[in-house]
């Protein structure tokens, strides 16, 4: 947790030296809790309050990075509870399990579908990130093998699933150079698995029943040498997981308890149905994990938990954006109309939601507003003639129709004047204020 | 190494709402619905356990609906042409409580008369003994016209009538306060909106715990963000104690992920989608998890495999661990 100022003023030297540049020590205080200058700028600081004020400018969840050939998955750092409060900022990466039992005909199958999975969501590409093998046989050969298999037609960065060191090991050597998630260590093998992750650099699970078990774990691996730590509380039930992850993510930003100040590895694939596989997955990502391990992949179920993901994660503060264009709503022909409206996203679905189930054809051209809705762009200068005759222009609409008629939401009927200036040879038609009313303007008027 | 478990402790409890009155409180259902009651966020069992878990409303409409997915009328087949017939279905599958929604016009495109909306409400009422929302076709005139004469009909059936909004209150409030039913009031996503259309209607003198609030959602993809943060601030405010957003909360994930192209549309869509069916399900089914965990005490549902996956996730969600 972050020091106030005042916290940090009595860490400092408190001569007033202004060496820092800033005429006091509380001055400088102010600046460094504000993040706005480095402690380096004060040359008298004590190292003892050196290491204080950087143990305290530690993130309360450690950022956990994978890495595999170039593919990274990142976890942790987020900062608030409710996403309403700031943003939550590394999505959770989704990793498809496979077994070594399976053959590696099998495995390639199921991970080369899931690996080419790539599904659009508002013009972005949505897709797993990674893969978990998990050692069944307790055979190092066979581990080995799997994970060789898996990396034949995936490059993403994998979670290797064994207790047992020696399992464990092998699996390692497969993935040389990359930053794999190790799963992972208990009250029984944690130092064998601790000299696994320092040797490697990988990333560790600490598995316990209980906070006070994850704890004394990950107190224990952290001062052995293992930096990079994840947690299992081992909860596989929605109220269960939901209790221990809400309780993990309040000790960490509250009470800044470095113990389980680290991000959450959830289970979904031990669900015993798809159905409630995919439940835990969309819980997981509203609350609180950080890796999520899947076994059943299927589009139908990727596609809602990947935009859900999306919409979960997206920062509040920021209007979510689709890319400006002309969009074809249920097919339509040179003789359809042209509809315009604001690239806000939630604009953008009113209106295509409301033209795709009337079932009318048309050209929704979506202009740049800088994400806002249609009344605020306009009132910020962001949607005017001018904006709307360029992305007449950019997307060639012309082109794409045989009559020149565009139609504007009613609420900027005012613009109807200079859009005739803007656009001579285009009949400007202003449509209904709202969305809902549109199907019926269609019908009716054009 | 011993850790303590971080618990709340609110000063604000959500109010109850009970739908539905029995014969001994001159209705004739069979049981009551009572939502409400939290004193902390949702499912934090190892503080407290809430008194009131949530409930999975079916709705259905008094005729076959012309522009639901063909998905949903062939799950739910023939009982989709009878109000009564598709009363007992939803209770089949497993409603806690039905929304009746009436359609704006008749089968020949004629509008729809409050005889008639009194005529499908009470074959509701005879089919099924569960407790019952209508929500009006959502346009005021009509609104008004149909659900006054519905509350008339029905008085003593604690029913909750809907759908109030900022531009069309009072009628329906009135038509409640005469007839001792509760209303449901919906707001754009906002939680001052929201809060002020509560004021809105207790000053009418609708008592607070004859009001559902409906912050409106939107699905999976379309802005569920939205309705998921504002549940969210809604839920903290009434524990922090802001009286006027002490009302428990329902939603309609159904309505909304049934209107998406994604659980609207079989063919013509990228094959990255999958299975058509399941895909829709899932779209149903993960909006409303999502919006359970967020603090919604009603969710709406349209497919009866999402009724069955919802109720399974409720179960589970409130469960008392054994956990200090």
């Amino acid at each position: 947790m972050a020091l106030s100022g005042i916290q940090i003023y009595k860490l400092l030297p408190q001569t007033n030296c202004k060496d820092c540049g800033f005429p006091t020590c509380l001055a400088f205080a102010m600046k460094l809790a504000a993040k706005q200058v480095e402690l380096s700028a004060c040359p008298h600081v004590k190292d003892e309050a050196k290491a204080q004020l950087a143990e305290a400018s530690e993130p309360p969840v450690r950022l956990i990075t994978l890495t595999a050939n170039g593919h990274e998955v990142k976890a942790g750092n987020e900062v608030v509870l409710f996403r309403h409060e700031k943003t939550f900022y590394n999505k959770p990466g989704f990793f498809l399990r496979v077994r070594d039992d399976q053959t590696a005909d099998d495995i390639k199958a199921a991970v080369s579908a899931a690996d080419s999975y790539m599904v659009n969501y508002v013009g972005r590409e949505l897709m797993i990130d990674g893969f978990a093998v998990e050692a069944v046989k307790g055979d190092p050969a066979a581990f080995s093998a799997a994970i060789e298999a898996v990396r034949q037609v995936s490059h993403r960065p994998l979670i290797l699933i064994s207790r047992d060191p020696n399992v464990m090991a092998a699996g390692l050597r497969n993935v040389d150079g990359e930053h794999p998630l190790m799963y992972g260590a208990d009250a029984s093998n944690w130092q064998a698995m601790g000299d696994l992750a320092k040797q490697h650099g990988a990333a560790l699970t600490v598995i316990a029943e209980s906070l006070d078990g994850l704890a004394d774990l990950a107190t224990k691996l952290k001062e052995y040498g293992v930096p990079d730590l994840v947690l299992d509380p081992a909860a596989r039930k929605l109220g269960t997981s939901l209790a221990l992850n809400t309780q993990i993510r309040r000790l960490a930003l509250r009470k800044n308890f470095r113990p389980l100040g680290y991000p959450v590895i959830a289970f979904p694939c031990d669900a015993e149905e798809a159905y409630e596989e995919s439940m835990l997955a969309a819980h997981a990502i509203a609350k609180y994990a950080g890796f999520v391990v899947l076994d059943r992949f299927a589009p139908e179920t990727a596609y809602p938990l990947l935009v859900l993901r999306e919409n979960i994660y997206t920062d509040p503060q920021k209007p979510i954006q689709v890319q400006p264009g002309i969009y074809e709503i249920n097919n339509p022909t040179p003789d359809s109309p042209v509809l315009v409206t604001t690239n806000f996203s939630i604009t953008y679905f009113s209106v295509a939601n409301e033209v795709e189930s009337s079932g009318l054809p048309a050209w929704l051209l979506v202009a740049d507003a800088e994400g806002m809705s249609v009344l605020t762009a306009w009132a910020a200068g962001k949607f005017d003639a001018e904006r709307i005759a360029k992305s007449v222009k950019a997307f060639n609409v012309a082109d794409k129709v045989n009559k020149k008629r565009i139609v504007i939401p009613g609420h900027v009927a005012v613009l109807s004047g200079e859009m005739e200036e803007e656009l001579p040879d285009w009949e400007i038609r202003v449509g209904p204020r709202e969305a809902v009313d549109l199907p019926a303007f269609m019908k009716q008027s054009l | 190494m011993p850790v303590e478990i971080p618990k709340d402790s609110w000063e604000g409890t959500v109010r109850t709402v009970t739908l539905g009155a029995t014969s001994a409180e001159g209705g004739t259902r069979s049981r009551t619905i009572t939502v409400g009651g939290q004193k902390t966020l949702p499912f934090m069992n190892f503080e407290q356990t809430a008194p009131n878990r949530p409930v999975v409303a079916v709705e259905i409409k008094e005729r076959r609906p012309t522009d639901w997915s063909p998905l949903l009328l062939d799950v739910w087949g023939d009982a989709a042409n009878d109000p009564a017939a598709w009363a007992k279905q939803a209770e089949a599958v497993g409603a806690d409580l039905l929304v009746l929604a009436l359609t704006l016009t008749d089968a020949d495109g004629a509008p729809t008369t409050p005889q008639a909306a009194v005529a499908a409400t009470k074959a509701v009422l005879g089919a099924s003994a569960l407790p019952l929302i209508v929500f009006g076709p959502g346009q005021a005139e009509a609104d008004n016209e149909l659900l006054l004469a519905v509350a008339e009909a029905t008085k003593g059936e604690r029913l909750a009538l809907g759908i109030c909004e900022d531009k069309n209150y009072r009628t329906i409030v009135a038509a409640a306060l005469a007839n001792d039913h509760c209303v449901t009031a919906r707001t754009p996503m906002d939680v001052n909106l929201a809060k002020q259309l509560n004021i809105l209607i207790h000053d009418m003198g609708l008592p607070l715990d004859r009001i559902l609030m409906d912050p409106t959602t939107g699905a999976l993809g379309y802005g569920i963000e939205y309705g998921y943060s504002v549940m969210e601030r809604l839920r903290l405010a009434a524990l922090q104690g802001d009286a006027m957003t002490q009302l428990p909360m329902l939603v309609t994930p159904g309505f909304e992920a049934w209107k998406t192209k994604e659980s609207k549309v079989g063919q013509d869509v990228p094959e990255a989608w999958g299975d058509w069916a399941e895909r829709a399900i899932n779209w149903e089914t993960l909006t409303a998890v999502a919006l359970v965990e967020s603090g919604a005490d009603i969710v709406v549902l349209r497919h009866p495999e999402s009724v069955r996956r919802i109720h399974k996730a409720i179960d589970e969600l409130t469960i008392s661990p054994e956990m200090a």
